[in-house]
């Protein structure tokens, strides 16, 4: 067989040559390929390549440079089983219930693994005889499997941080926020220009001064009074207008920086909004808000002082050096050599510093983060007495942080003394030449004395410029963090073509879905249809995939394999906002944000009217306990809801549920966080909630799902079992020993389960 | 809820508010509360028995009869107690605690000012300052304080 031809016709590229040559020895005559697969670990899981072919014929499997094979003659029934754990997958063929072989591979390489088990599939039905399907398969992220969208270059879920440190050109990014502002941007470099100018006069008088008024009068020759005071109002003049122009720069600039650090803030924060819990789930809120907070504050610093002082700088080098060589061009050259010097000093300590400051960063947010870790968790801290912990671990890492800053502060203790040094070597250069070029009669005294003066400022400002390096490397890694969060593709992408839907009737399709959490299955093979208006329970142990179930219903994340669908629509042409808002959510702990009951309630559909929140709060049995509150519907409640029991902060979020009158209900452990007797207020107001809608339950206690039409218990990701109480009580299976398990837990439980003894017994007390 | 206007409303000798509604049962110690004390004192008003629970809910005091809207006022005006600032005379320090002199609509008192949180933005120009002992106090309208008065408001916000 030709090797150039072997490219199985539906996989996407070509074997390796690696192979080449043990494959022409192995294939027969006129065998074709369906589909191949490179391994690249061997049976004990040392790295170690092999490759995996389907032929028309037969399965054959190939180990490094071709020392051993395996072959199975291919025969219907046969079946390519994928599995894996913990980021190694396996492929085993199996037939019937025999394995005739398995091989592994590192998770880089599941996309492939999965395109080849489809293939196989494919080639066992072309032996069939059937067609193979010729579905279009969406592309899938080579990590992680979860299918990118059209528009999607890189999976979001997979796009790994570049490690090395980031380059000052990151904040030519900027630009993107510095255009609605570049024509004030080119304002303020013109009055840079013109400013910078007029700083360079005075010692430019200071010539005439010296060589037509000061030393003739040394010489016994009397003072002009009239050029004194031309040269001396020109001064004058030169320094107001050097005031004005200053002061009209530093405040346009600084008004468009500060602009522009606000757009960067709005952006990002708007941006991140945008992005799916997903991203949420791996950043910490301490480094979030860092990154938007100071690090945005910081660029803006930079823009308005930094940059600023750097470029007025550059170009007073630049004009001084100009007036340099127009006085004396010798004297300019001896005066300019020092410069390359210290440039090269700079470059040295700019590639030091750059990885020094990320890290400084880095473990800035590490403190940043134990605080925002602890505070929210001081309950817990106080209540297992960790206090000496908690403070020793912050001990620690502020000891870290004190260390890395040494480190950096080592070498930036010494730079800056050693520019001064240079400074002052190179104004000895400058007096020695000077003073060599007047015993010459080459130069004036006044020239020499202009030059001076200009290189003293010229000098002062080198040392101020050298700070540019840290700054800027400190900006840059900034603004790198910034980016990595505007450069961040949700992975819960809107529809680039939406379909909208008039009115939800709340029907519900989960087809085939499946999900991955990195490397991990979380739902697997998923079928479910929900009417509408029907409650489905779900029931399972914790790590069963219920809450991800939840999570993929309100497409918080998408499904990797499979379809949801609403009403006969996929979720996810549907916009994003619009389907969302078709979903009443309760969680396990609600969350109040600060402001007012009014507002918490209305927080679904801000313009309800007073009525229609009273309405909520009634059906949320919530609208007594919220008129005994000082304030009434007006009363603030906090981040957390602090004065509100843990009831009351719940029948506030159902009230919230029911305002916007939602489709689709998903009561995520809505009851499990408070007591028995709070627990049925509660149930009373989640029945005036779930009538009429399409409702997901979730509880850990069986007994709360009593008004479910079915149950659905899981397993794994996997549905076992499903139906009615009853049916599933009859089945003895899966809900029955976890209903038994549930009653036997009497001390929680015993009024769940048979009416309500706690109350008989208050009776009998009474 | 019943919303109906088929009830009465009168004082008793105790000084209690009694309800009769529609179907002739008495209530007494009737309890009045705004739901919106804030942002619309005029819409909705409570009407809560002894035990707590809503005997009846009204959407408008201005829809009421006038004397029983008289009698609701009234008896609100004796519960309620949020004396709203006028004027901020002289405050003891700029950094918390601080001891605020202010003139109310309600006469000159002192106010205890615990820290800077206890000031609540309500909407734009509408603040609510707790005081030490949890009396609010209410700016209705910031913008329309005197110049002396903001600018030392100004420091704690």
């Amino acid at each position: 067989m030709d090797v150039s031809t072997i490219s199985p016709p539906s996989s996407d590229s070509p074997i390796p040559d690696a192979w080449h040559q043990v494959l022409q020895a192995r294939l027969a005559d006129r065998e074709r390929i369906h589909a191949w697969f490179e391994t690249d670990l061997d049976d004990r899981l040392s790295f170690s390549k092999g490759l995996l072919l389907v032929t028309d014929r037969r399965v054959l499997a190939l180990t490094a440079a071709g020392q051993g094979c395996s072959e199975h003659r291919l025969a219907a029934g046969q079946t390519l089983r994928q599995q894996d754990h913990a980021g190694i997958g396996s492929i085993g063929l199996f037939d019937g219930g025999t394995r005739l072989g398995c091989w592994r591979y590192t998770m880089a390489h599941g996309a492939d693994a999965t395109r080849f088990v489809r293939q196989f599939e494919q080639a066992l039905n072309g032996l069939q005889g059937a067609h193979p399907a010729g579905v279009a398969q969406p592309r899938l992220c080579p990590l992680c499997l979860a299918p990118l969208a059209p528009d999607q270059e890189e999976c979001a879920y997979c796009d790994i941080e570049a490690e090395a440190p980031p380059s000052s050109w990151v904040l030519l990014r900027l630009w993107r926020f510095a255009r609605p502002y570049r024509w004030q941007l080119l304002a303020g470099f013109l009055l840079m220009l013109a400013s910078t100018a007029a700083t360079l006069v005075p010692p430019y008088l200071s010539m005439p001064l010296m060589d037509d008024v000061l030393i003739p009068f040394e010489n016994g020759k009397p003072i002009n009074v009239d050029m004194v005071e031309l040269l001396l109002g020109g001064l004058l003049l030169s320094a107001l207008l050097a005031w004005a122009l200053g002061w009209a720069k530093t405040y346009i600039l600084a008004l468009v920086s500060e602009r522009i650090g606000t757009d960067l803030r709005t952006i990002t924060y708007d941006h991140l909004l945008h992005l799916s819990l997903e991203y949420f789930g791996g950043k910490r809120t301490g480094d979030l808000m860092a990154r938007i907070g100071s690090e945005s504050d910081r660029i803006c610093l930079f823009l308005s002082l930094h940059l600023l002082d750097f470029a007025t700088d550059v170009l007073m080098i630049l004009m001084t050096a100009v007036i340099l060589f127009t006085i004396d061009p010798w004297l300019a050259l001896v005066t300019l050599l020092p410069l390359p010097l210290i440039a090269w000093m700079i470059h040295q300590v700019r590639h030091r510093l750059s990885t020094g400051f990320e890290k400084v960063d880095r473990v800035w947010s590490q403190v940043s983060n134990i605080l925002a870790d602890t505070i929210p968790g001081i309950r817990v801290v106080k209540a297992f007495a960790q206090e000496k912990r908690e403070s020793g671990r912050f001990r620690q890492v502020n000891q870290h942080n004190l260390a890395v800053n040494d480190r950096i502060n080592r070498i930036w203790s010494l730079f800056s003394p050693s520019v001064t040094l240079l400074t002052e070597i190179g104004l000895l250069v400058v007096w020695a030449f000077g003073i060599w070029q007047v015993t010459h009669n080459r130069i004036s005294v006044g020239v020499l004395t202009a030059f001076l003066a200009y290189i003293s400022r010229f000098y002062t400002r080198l040392d101020s410029m050298s700070r540019i390096v840290s700054v800027t490397q400190k900006t840059a890694s900034g603004a790198k963090r910034i980016f990595d969060i505007l450069d961040r593709v949700s992975s819960v992408p809107e529809p680039a073509k939406p379909q909208h839907l008039e009115r939800i009737e709340g029907r519900i399709d989960i087809r085939d879905a499946g999900f991955r959490y990195g490397n991990r299955a979380v739902i697997r093979n998923f079928n479910l249809s929900i009417a509408p208006g029907e409650m489905i329970g779900l029931v399972g142990h914790s790590g069963s995939g219920k809450s991800t179930l939840v999570n993929l219903l309100c497409r918080f994340y998408d499904v990797s394999e499979g379809a949801i669908s609403i009403d006969g629509v996929n979720i996810r042409s549907l916009p994003i906002a619009e389907y969302r808002s078709n979903i009443g959510l309760v969680l396990q702990e609600p969350f109040l944000f600060f402001g007012s009951i009014a507002e918490n309630i209305a927080y679904g559909k801000p313009h309800a009217t007073r009525t229609e929140i009273v309405a909520a709060a009634r059906a949320a049995h919530a609208h007594e306990f919220i008129l005994r509150l000082p304030h009434g519907y007006d009363s603030l409640v906090g981040e957390r809801g602090q004065g509100l029991s843990g009831g009351e902060r719940q029948r506030i979020s159902i009230a919230r549920a029911l305002l916007i009158d939602p489709r689709i209900l998903i009561l995520d452990e809505a009851t499990a966080s408070v007591d028995t007797e709070t627990e049925k207020e509660i149930q009373r107001a989640l029945d005036n909630l779930v009538r009429g809608r399409t409702t997901i339950a979730i509880a850990h206690r069986l007994s709360t799902l009593h008004k479910a039409d079915r149950l659905v218990v899981l397993d794994r990701g996997e549905i076992v079992e499903m139906g009615s109480h009853e049916e599933l009580m009859g089945k003895e299976g899966a809900y029955f020993r976890l209903y038994q398990a549930q009653a036997r837990n009497v001390d929680t439980d015993l009024d769940d389960q048979n009416g309500s003894p706690p109350q008989t017994a208050k009776e009998s007390a009474a | 809820m019943k919303s109906n206007k088929d009830f009465r409303l009168e004082r008793n000798a105790a000084g209690q508010l009694v309800m009769v509604d529609a179907d002739g049962t008495v209530h007494e110690g009737v309890v009045p509360l705004r739901a919106f004390p804030i942002s619309a004192p005029d819409d909705g008003v409570s009407l809560l028995g002894e035990d707590g629970h809503e005997l009846l809910w009204v959407e408008r005091l201005s829809g009421l009869p006038d004397e029983m809207r008289a009698l609701i006022e009234a008896e609100l005006a004796q519960r309620e107690f949020m004396p709203e600032i006028t004027r901020i005379k002289q405050v003891s320090s700029f950094a918390t605690p601080s001891k605020w002199q202010v003139a109310t609509d309600r006469g000159d008192t002192e106010l205890l000012l615990k820290a800077e949180d206890h000031i609540r933005r309500l909407t734009g120009s509408t603040l609510l300052i707790t005081d030490g002992y949890g009396v609010s106090f209410l700016i209705r309208d910031l913008d329309a304080l005197d110049g002396h008065s903001r600018r030392l408001l100004d420091r704690f916000l």
